[in-house]
């Protein structure tokens, strides 16, 4: 806690002094890999404007993100009474972190979320294993159409079709229930993921499945034991985007589900921890934080593989 | 080696087992998206509302009933200037980042980090941080120009405390621009990075072999090449933004009056807020034909794409 309050305390001079550090030491390397002469010097000049470049865009992504982190820890009275949002004038406190995970229904809506990713991952992935390998390697001509089909059914936006969808769940009695959305979010996440999936099948060379036929195995066979262990790192980054796009999904999830206890979070945070005009500011910035830090990070993790299954859903292999 | 109890014949048909294993997928879209897109229609022929469900034909009265309603007019103009405005940021500012991040550099796992949590961080979450940052009271940033005299009794920009960034007509158009260009961005990069780890390193190899520099080749090879998904880019931002209401929801519920509220948030607040299911249905779907030409467009041009 003493080193929170210390670093909280000096959070602006300890960021700049890190990135000199890092940028100090940087150029520090390269002049002892390389010599500190004229033609070194010259570099990093000519490369700075670069590094400037990402700076400041950095800058704006993580503007907020910094705002919400400190304001995490500000008291009521720091906070409202002549504001000053760039410094601590009274000691950082945990309490609004306390009551975001006590007091409110934080931790309901974080288990609802989770409830939700994993049960629409596992029924994403039973349909559109099978159906992106049939379109990228059983069916013709019209598995092409059936596919363009499917990706023209994924640009149609939720603000379209969330009155019908609202009807129909009403008439299956699921209002209010997290089932709810298990049931709709695939219509979303089965397109997304068959592109996404069709991409990897294609980089798997079909000799390898031939190999497997002429061995003996039927096309059943041949999917499940060489197509799937060899898409397995982009398996997995489906996996991993099919459940962030459920995270973010906000209009069915404010429809579906009035009900506070079995909101999600996309939904229940900026609506549940409003009150009329009564806006608990600090557990609502740290709630955004806690999520947005995790899904960040996982982005990173898998984005080279996403960029990879954009690259070969659209050209053709 | 066949553990499946099925005879081996039927598995071995190419065919037969590609529809097995499309059936599934399809009918569920087909039951899941197909019929409320039916339905959607038939709400927007009728008198449904949450509390009388019954389906009355009334022609194309609701349709008319929108068409000639001020509001509607300037929700729908709303929608499609923060459409477009948007994408001309988004995509300058996307084009120098994916050139960025195609590069090598000290640091680019954790700026790539940085710059991806704007699109990484659920919607509603991310707009709770900017609804701080344009707070009329609170905002951070009027504080910085309120320290720097942009503000304040001789302020330059303003005499008072305070922008009220989401509570004036134009600024609020721009505070929404503004956040839906900051959230947005991202997925445009990454659809442009998917371009341009594509083009073939040979094309890139001869070039430098010919003595390209950087400039050249960016402009006369890595340009033009990408151009095809630099228009899927463009136009996957536009159908998202044009079907987003989460912004202006958590922002500005469409206030100041009118000037921010877009079609999706019109449609939901008619529609479920307003019980009326059958004029908020006959809303949204005003925005089909445009997202229909959208999308056969973006099509057409990545198939152009492949052929080349």
């Amino acid at each position: 806690m003493g080193l929170l309050v210390w670093i909280l305390h000096n959070f602006w001079a300890l960021l700049v002094v890190l990135l000199l550090i890092l940028v100090g030491l940087r150029i520090a390397w390269r002049f002892h890999k390389y010599g500190l002469n004229r033609a070194e010097l010259s570099y990093i000049l000519r490369r700075s404007p670069f590094y400037m470049v990402v700076l400041t865009f950095c800058f704006f992504a993580a503007a907020p993100f910094l705002i919400m982190f400190m304001h995490t820890f500000k008291t009521d009275g720091d906070l409202y009474r002549r504001p000053q949002p760039f410094v601590f004038r009274q000691d950082p406190t945990l309490e609004h972190l306390d009551a975001l995970f006590n007091n409110t229904a934080y931790l309901d809506f974080i288990r609802n979320s989770v409830l939700v990713g994993v049960a629409v991952v596992v029924i994403t992935l039973l349909l559109s294993l099978p159906a992106a390998y049939a379109l990228v390697r059983l069916t013709g001509s019209w598995g092409e159409r059936a596919g363009i089909l499917m990706f023209l059914v994924y640009l149609v936006p939720p603000t379209l079709l969330f009155i019908p969808m609202f009807r129909i769940v009403v008439l299956l009695g699921l209002k209010d229930s997290p089932l709810s959305l298990i049931v709709v979010y695939p219509t979303f996440t089965i397109p997304f993921s068959m592109w996404l999936l069709s991409g990897f099948f294609k980089a798997v060379p079909p000799e390898l499945e031939e190999a497997a036929l002429v061995d003996g195995y039927n096309r059943v066979e041949a999917f499940l034991r060489v197509v799937l262990p060899l898409s397995l790192p982009g398996i997995i980054s489906t996996i991993v985007f099919t459940f962030t796009l459920t995270l973010h999904e906000f209009i069915y999830g404010l429809v579906f589900i009035a009900d506070t206890s079995q909101r999600t979070l996309s939904v229940g945070v900026p609506t549940e921890l409003i009150l009329g005009d009564v806006y608990f500011w600090q557990p609502l910035l740290a709630a955004a934080l806690i999520i947005a830090i995790p899904v960040g990070l996982a982005y990173n993790l898998f984005l080279d593989s996403l960029v990879q299954g954009f690259t070969m859903g659209a050209v053709k292999g | 080696m066949n553990h499946l109890s099925l005879p081996a014949f039927p598995l071995d048909n190419r065919r037969l087992v590609g529809i097995v294993f499309l059936a599934p997928a399809l009918l569920y879209m087909l039951l899941l998206v197909g019929f409320p897109f039916v339905l959607a229609i038939a709400f927007g022929f009728s008198d449904v509302t949450v509390g009388n469900t019954d389906l009355n034909f009334v022609g194309l009265q609701n349709y008319l009933a929108v068409w000639e309603n001020d509001v509607f007019r300037q929700v729908f103009e709303t929608t499609i200037r923060f459409t477009l405005v948007s994408q001309v940021f988004i995509l300058i500012f996307a084009n120098i980042l994916a050139i960025v991040f195609t590069q090598d550099f000290t640091g680019k796992w954790f700026a790539r980090f940085i710059f991806i949590l704007p699109w990484a961080t659920p919607v509603s979450l991310a707009m709770i941080g900017w609804l701080w940052m344009l707070d009329t009271k609170y905002s951070p940033i009027d504080y910085l120009l309120l320290q720097t005299g942009f503000l304040g009794p001789n302020g330059i920009l303003s005499s008072n405390r305070n922008l009220f960034w989401l509570a004036t007509p134009d600024l609020s158009q721009i505070s929404v621009i503004f956040v839906q260009v900051w959230r947005m961005t991202p997925l445009a990069t990454v659809i442009l990075m998917a371009g341009l780890s594509s083009i073939p390193t040979d094309i890139l190899d001869q070039a430098e072999v010919d003595g390209s520099r950087f400039m050249r080749t960016l402009l006369q090879i890595k340009l033009p090449l990408i151009l095809p998904i630099m228009v899927i880019a463009l136009l996957f931002s536009m159908i998202t933004m044009f079907g987003d209401m989460t912004v202006v929801y958590v922002l500005t519920r469409g206030g100041p009056v009118d000037y921010t509220r877009v079609l999706g948030l019109y449609s939901f607040q008619v529609g479920i807020e307003g019980g009326n299911l059958a004029q908020g249905a006959a809303i949204s779907l005003f925005a089909f034909p445009l997202l229909l030409a959208m999308a056969i467009f973006m099509l057409r041009t990545a198939s152009r794409a492949e052929v080349q």
